[in-house]
């Protein structure tokens, strides 16, 4: 003879429970909830999995469920639990995790995880308590109410032309590829319950065994919000909500599915690996002790997007990190980006460096012409000025500056592509500031380039430039 | 020591991964979205997780999930997103769930624009959702401290069992600068006397933000007081230059502090005695520091990307002990050195 008792993944007494009454739940009488969290709680106790499960608590009458279930609970946002019960489930693909929700909280204000958490195919069990009916905020319209139906926000009982069909959710999650088992049952007559029970358990066993996700939906009965007798919200429930609820088996792939195939699994921390992996992609910056720092430098680098102008002066700033000059780099952003220019900023100290942006350049080079309207008189007295005289057609109009103008675009594509006009342009600055010896820059930029492929290449553009410049000096 | 040049938002995911962060969760937002592409390569290839979530609601509160199991988890968002996260964070504070999350904050109200403002400061130095209660509020001024802050973030609120928050900018997120990459080191927290992992060890416990008799809740709000009021004098955060002799001290924080620094030697040229008192910890705010300043130092300078924000928490701390101008700008537009350069001559130049 089997004898039926609270299953022991029920606390014996309520403790967490506040207020009297410390053995009986908080649920009014009829409510289906009490039925459902028993055939949970012997689910979990006959697969022995209580210990690893993590329930988590919806809002709704269910977010007491900690109050009743010995496992572990979180407790969720209204609408937040398959989301929530995705990072659990992520966490320890070991935990057992439900996701217990009731109508509004899964199918109104959670409408997005609950699709998307089915979508992702996360291996949880969602169970859906469907009463059509708010029952704790005081008996408002569900998104599952019926038409007709009377609650106290649509008080004329639910108009189709205004407050839309009751949705059918295993209808909508079944059409998603990823879920593995849907079904809708009802917690009515015995058979109904055998039925609800085998869904439930068949349910966590797909989840034992990594099979994905399972959507459980429970037709339920509100008495209280129904304001009927539970006799009488039994006698409802079977007779109008199955008509809009049908009961059955949407989908069921649980034959179809790897046992053990989930494995989203988030492995635990391990410093060492971490630090390997860190070093290796970051690739660690080797000062040259060789070389001394440059002077200090605020620059800017501008051109059309395409021509290689961040770049540029990315390369300009790494040479200098790499002679042991605290350097800045940032692109044009935010209202620097109107006027057909692309730039880029870069400082270069001894100390630590104030703000990165540049407002007045001791070195500017320009690869077109808005850039040269926009940011000659920027320069200050004395600074630099380079110019790509392919790209620009005025001539600079300062005289109390030193421009350098070096056809680098025609030149580049003299070389065969244009590509390298701005390492060209890196040549003649590196000539007309001195700001590094020739010798030093040949040995460091084939470690600033990605491709090796392009290691020559740019070596040869780089001397092109820097030639032109010397020969402009020295002629 | 390994060094490179990295941009501001890269540098957050290295320093979260070097910090045992095991888990992101984002949603796509300008100028945020580098540091979910950074994540979506090294957290999977280091055996973490990355999940593109369907909403910045939802990636807060996957994030709330693993977190609550005692995972060092993070999420990242600029200044719409936050504003949407706050649900998610409130929970997180409410349920004493140490997350992690960046701020990237770019021009708004509404939409906004996607330059660099700094107007999410109340709704992340106030506790932005609903409920008493407050983040942990980190503001890096370069790429190295977007690393090394993270990994503070994460210990803080470990230590406080309370969401902690980078609140940067576009700008600080943009730029490239040298940064050592940190050691990673093995975590010596225990998280099983409050997570719940899905073990035999905590079964026991509760992750919750439910307590429905008012005494009880009464008592679970003095209870994060408590925690607040303890990170008020052990974790204030600062930083400050040439304020010994100021007859002015600029306070400013992120991009606008890197501003103020080139104008001091600036101004000192010019013999006005001018000193920088930059935040780290927004919140917890250095009241206590800035009134001991407003006792010697009478006049405060005020600057942000904002309309005036921060600046309530000074006038706060120096109450009426000195004068405190404020200098903003906003809907992207920084502050340049000559503008604050005449903002101390005109401080200055008055009387008294």
């Amino acid at each position: 003879m089997k004898v039926y008792e609270k299953p022991n993944a029920l606390y014996g007494t309520f403790e967490r429970k506040t207020g009297p009454a410390l053995e009986s739940t908080h649920y009014c009488q009829g409510c289906s909830h009490g039925n459902v969290h028993k055939m949970i709680a012997e689910a979990l106790v006959d697969f022995g999995v209580q210990d690893r499960t993590v329930f988590v608590s919806p809002v709704g009458c269910a977010v007491f469920g900690f109050y009743y279930f010995d496992t572990g609970h979180i407790q969720a946002a209204h609408g937040r639990a398959p989301a929530v019960a995705t990072g659990i489930k992520r966490a320890n693909p070991n935990s057992i995790v439900l996701s217990y929700q009731g109508d509004g909280d899964l199918a109104a204000i959670g409408t997005a995880e609950t699709i998307h958490a089915a979508n992702r195919g996360e291996n949880i069990t969602v169970i859906f308590i469907n009463n059509a009916i708010y029952g704790m905020t005081g008996g408002q319209m569900a998104p599952t109410t019926l038409i007709e139906q009377h609650t106290t926000t649509t008080p004329g009982g639910r108009v189709e032309g205004i407050h839309g069909n009751p949705i059918r959710m295993c209808e909508m999650i079944s059409t998603l590829t990823a879920p593995t088992y849907v079904e809708r049952v009802a917690i009515g007559n015995s058979k109904h319950i055998m039925k609800a029970r085998k869904a439930i358990r068949k349910a966590l066993q797909i989840q034992i065994e990594g099979r994905g996700y399972s959507f459980i939906e429970i037709l339920s009965t509100c008495p209280s919000g129904w304001k009927m007798t539970p006799p009488d919200a039994r006698d409802w429930m079977l007779e109008h909500m199955t008509k809009v609820f049908p009961l059955g088996v949407f989908k069921d792939e649980s034959k179809a599915r790897e046992p053990g195939s989930w494995d989203r699994v988030i492995k635990p921390f391990e410093p060492e690996a971490v630090g390997a992996y860190l070093k290796d992609f970051v690739g660690a910056t080797v000062a040259d002790p060789s070389q001394s720092k440059p002077q200090e430098m605020h620059c800017k680098f501008a051109g059309f997007g395409g021509q290689g102008i961040l770049t540029m002066g990315l390369f300009w700033a790494q040479l200098a990190m790499r002679a042991g000059s605290k350097v800045s780099w940032i692109p044009s952003y935010g209202p620097e980006m109107r006027g057909g220019t692309a730039n880029c900023q870069v400082n270069i100290a001894d100390e630590r460096i104030g703000t990165p942006l540049v407002e007045e350049p001791t070195m500017l080079a320009v690869m077109n012409q808005p850039s040269l309207e926009k940011f000659e008189a920027e320069v200050v007295p004395g600074g630099v000025l380079l110019v790509d005289t392919s790209m620009v057609k005025t001539a600079p109009t300062r005289t109390d500056i030193k421009t350098v103008l070096i056809p680098a675009s025609e030149m580049a594509n003299q070389m065969g592509t244009s590509k390298v006009a701005n390492v060209i342009l890196l040549g003649a600055l590196t000539a007309a500031t001195d700001a590094f010896p020739f010798e030093y820059v040949i040995k460091t930029l084939p470690e600033l380039i990605k491709k090796k492929s392009l290691v020559e290449m740019n070596i040869e553009a780089f001397t092109r430039g820097y030639q032109y410049v010397r020969e402009q000096q020295n002629g | 020591m390994a060094t490179q040049l990295m941009k501001g938002n890269d540098a957050i995911i290295i320093g979260a991964l070097a910090a045992g962060c095991r888990a992101y969760f984002g949603y796509p937002i300008t100028p945020a979205s580098e540091i979910a592409h950074a994540a979506a390569i090294h957290f999977p290839a280091l055996g973490g997780t990355f999940i593109q979530a369907e909403s910045e609601v939802s990636a807060v509160n996957m994030l709330y999930g693993t977190a609550g199991m005692g995972i060092r988890s993070m999420t990242a968002t600029a200044s719409p997103g936050f504003s949407l996260k706050q649900e998610g964070l409130s929970y997180c504070a409410g349920a004493e769930v140490p997350a992690v999350v960046v701020d990237v904050q770019r021009g708004g109200p509404g939409l906004g624009n996607i330059a660099p403002e700094q107007s999410d400061y109340f709704q992340a130095t106030k506790g932005g959702g609903h409920g008493n209660y407050r983040l942990i509020v980190l503001a890096p001024n370069s790429a190295q401290e977007m690393c090394d802050l993270t990994g503070l973030a994460f210990e803080l609120a470990e230590k406080y069992r309370n969401p902690a928050c980078i609140l940067t900018d576009g700008f600080v997120g943009q730029m490239m600068e040298s940064v050592d990459i940190p050691e990673p080191k093995a975590l010596t927290t225990d998280h099983r006397s409050w997570a719940v992992d899905g073990t035999p060890a905590t079964r026991g416990n509760l992750i919750n933000s439910i307590y429905l008799d008012p005494y009880e809740l009464e008592a679970h709000n003095l209870k994060l007081q408590a925690k607040y009021e303890r990170c008020e004098v052990e974790d204030v955060r600062f930083e400050e230059s040439d304020i010994e002799d100021a007859d002015l001290i600029v306070v400013a924080y992120g991009i606008v502090s890197r501003v103020a620094l080139s104008t001091i030697a600036l101004a000192r040229a010019k013999g006005q005695k001018v000193g920088i008192f930059r935040p780290i910890t927004l919140y917890p705010f250095p009241t206590k520091r800035l009134a001991q300043l407003a006792e010697k130092t009478k006049k405060f300078l005020v600057s942000e990307l904002s309309t005036g924000q921060m600046v309530e928490d000074v006038k706060l701390a120096v109450g009426h002990t000195a004068q405190v101008r404020f200098f903003g700008r906003c809907g992207g537009v920084v502050p340049t050195g000559n503008e604050l350069l005449d903002q101390y001559d005109a401080i200055l130049g008055e009387e008294g």
